[in-house]
């Protein structure tokens, strides 16, 4: 009995980790500059659609299969490096301090844009490319066959969520941006630029959404839709864990990503609504998220 | 409530369909989507931004299409009617929860709820009709019934009566005390309790009227179209209802109602060459109206006639 679950716990932990980059740049970007992105679902789909199309471009063109795999990074470091800047200079930073109505509304209109660009680039039909996860193969540990790259998945998501402690608390930048979400006012006083931490912060938030839509798709593939789905999915996680909360976001994940993968293989209509049900009951027991303070401030 | 106003935007809306005939059809979803917008312009108000109020859109949409299904019912007054009960005895039960949040996990809980609605009607094939939704028969007024055609007609009138009688309500309530205090809520919330107001009863009462109308919209829009899908609930519905309650303007009871029909008014003569791009064109619209008329399209002629005070 014990050994069906192992592999349903794989599954959802692959999945977690998927979840959690996304989640973990919506959080950041919420602590930092203080915006509940509604955008943040699109730069994973745009992630997804770019990292698809340089791996099919690359094995087009002839080139060693084993390329797919920078090209996963690379699509998304460079749509970070197009659309992060870009955005947080154009728009939102007319947004710091406005109602949070409107700062939504402004992420909303975004998200409507990035939709219909995503349309014109890309099409309306689904794309799917394997070949990163085709190439790991598969490993068998006491009789039961697991994806190579799923585990591959899950190592990053790691390393991701230590990288981000070890940035936050021993980079300069990482000092900077707790000065920032600390006190806004003082540290701009003490000549923090606070406008270039909004965009960096900003930017590695859609960099780690971007890096979760290139990195599931070897598995799950991309289709138009894609970024609304995540969205929600984000959000949940995102507030289950605490908003602001980065580990408070690696929990939600997990929690959330083994509850699919059970409620998959017991009750398959419940799927969907697993994420919102925890969320539900997690926001009704603690407001602010299993991490959060009752005013959310750490990064 | 500036009765002109109010007139002139009925007048024309109920005019020009005389003119183009499908303009009707147009208007009429434009409308119902109008007072779920409304709903949500109440909430904007006390500074509590719904990411869910599709919730109630749909539940009055398949409150009605059940009645008409399941029980049989079929006089049209008496589908809106359930609508809006069951659309507000909702909003009571889940506002009782959700009166105490604020900012964004106000927000958020009500997108969770919106998104367990959605996964219910499209998962539970059996009930709800799944993805495919439940057919919505045209419905008799009084014991007459109608073709499609005529019945459309009548639809739309009623609808105008409807929305004279909602925007009359609505204003007698924001100037009641309960309605007053709800914008105070957004003011100063900590005040409003030292004067020994409840501020989750104003909440509350403000949440179900909103959630009412919502499902006033839903059930008359679900009727409208004679079919009732799950994507009703999804959240960038809810999404859509904010953005047309801003862009129209919360300021005044009429904005929602305007956003809606200049919203709609422009998808259907941008639907003709440029369809691919129209999520791209209200993106737009909705960026240039947050950033350069902050108080929506029904500030605009007090802006442009420089009477600020008009606006508010």
């Amino acid at each position: 009995m014990l050994q069906a679950f192992i592999p349903l716990l794989v599954d959802g932990l692959a999945n977690a980790a998927v979840i959690f980059f996304v989640a973990v740049g919506l959080t950041l970007v919420f602590s930092v500059l203080h915006i509940l992105n509604v955008a943040h679902g699109s730069f994973y789909a745009i992630g997804a659609y770019v990292a698809v199309s340089l791996s099919l471009w690359l094995l087009a063109a002839g080139l060693p299969p084993v390329l797919t795999f920078p090209a996963l990074l690379l699509s998304a470091a460079a749509v970070a490096a197009l659309f992060g800047p870009l955005i947080e200079r154009t728009f939102l930073r007319w947004t710091y301090g406005k109602p949070e109505a409107v700062q939504i509304l402004v992420t909303f209109a975004i998200f409507l844009i990035l939709e219909d660009l995503q349309r014109l680039v890309f099409g309306v039909q689904s794309f799917y490319q394997d070949t990163p996860m085709q190439l790991l193969g598969s490993i068998t540990i006491g009789g039961i066959m697991y994806l190579n790259y799923q585990l591959l998945l899950i190592v990053l998501a790691i390393v991701v969520l230590v990288g981000l402690r070890i940035l936050i608390n021993n980079s300069r930048m990482g000092k900077l941006m707790v000065a920032v979400v600390t006190d806004r006012e003082v540290a701009q006083t003490l000549g923090v630029r606070t406008d270039r931490v909004f965009m960096i912060a900003f930017t590695i938030g859609v960099f780690l959404a971007a890096l979760g839509g290139a990195l599931a798709s070897p598995t799950s593939g991309v289709a138009p839709g894609l970024g609304a789905e995540t969205m929600v999915l984000a959000f949940a996680v995102a507030a289950i864990g605490g908003l602001g909360q980065i580990e408070g976001a690696a929990l939600a994940a997990v929690i959330v990503g083994v509850a699919r993968a059970l409620a998959i293989y017991f009750v398959p209509e419940l799927d969907v609504v697993v994420p919102y049900l925890v969320m539900l009951l997690v926001l009704l027991v603690r407001p602010y998220g299993l991490f959060g303070r009752v005013q959310a401030r750490r990064v | 409530m500036r009765i002109l106003p109010t007139l002139l935007f009925l007048a024309i809306v109920a005019a020009l369909p005389i003119a183009v005939p499908w303009l009707q059809f147009v208007f009429t979803l434009a409308l119902a989507h109008g007072l779920a917008a409304l709903g949500v312009a109440l909430l904007l108000r006390a500074g509590l931004i719904s990411l869910g109020h599709a919730t109630y859109y749909a539940l009055g949409a398949y409150a009605a299409a059940f009645l008409s299904r399941s029980v049989g019912v079929t006089d049209f007054f008496v589908l809106i009617a359930g609508g809006i009960l069951v659309a507000a005895a909702a909003g009571v039960l889940i506002g009782l929860f959700m009166v105490r949040y604020r900012s964004i996990f106000f927000g958020m809980l009500n997108l969770a709820v919106s998104m367990i609605l959605f996964a219910f009607l499209a998962k539970f094939y059996g009930l709800t009709g799944g993805t495919d939704g439940i057919r919505v028969s045209t419905p008799t007024v009084f014991g007459a019934a109608f073709d499609r055609k005529t019945f459309g007609d009548v639809l739309f009138y009623s609808l105008l009566v409807i929305i004279a009688l909602v925007t009359f309500g609505v204003t007698r309530y924001l100037r009641s005390p309960m309605g007053e205090a709800l914008s105070a809520v957004h003011t100063n919330e900590v005040r409003l309790e030292y004067l020994g107001i409840s501020v989750n009863r104003v909440l509350l009462s403000a949440y179900t009227l909103s959630a009412a109308l919502a499902g006033l919209g839903g059930a008359i829009g679900g009727i409208a179209i004679g079919h009732v899908v799950p994507e009703m609930a999804y959240w960038t519905g809810s999404g859509h209802l904010v953005l047309v309650a801003v862009l129209g303007g919360i300021g005044g009871v009429l904005g929602p109602l305007i956003g809606s029909v200049f919203l709609e008014l422009v998808h259907t003569l941008a639907a003709g060459y440029a369809s691919d791009v129209w999520n791209l064109i209200v993106g737009v619209t909705l960026l240039f109206v947050i950033f350069f008329l902050p108080q929506g399209l029904y500030g605009l002629p007090a802006r442009l006639f420089g009477r600020k005070e008009a606006a508010k």
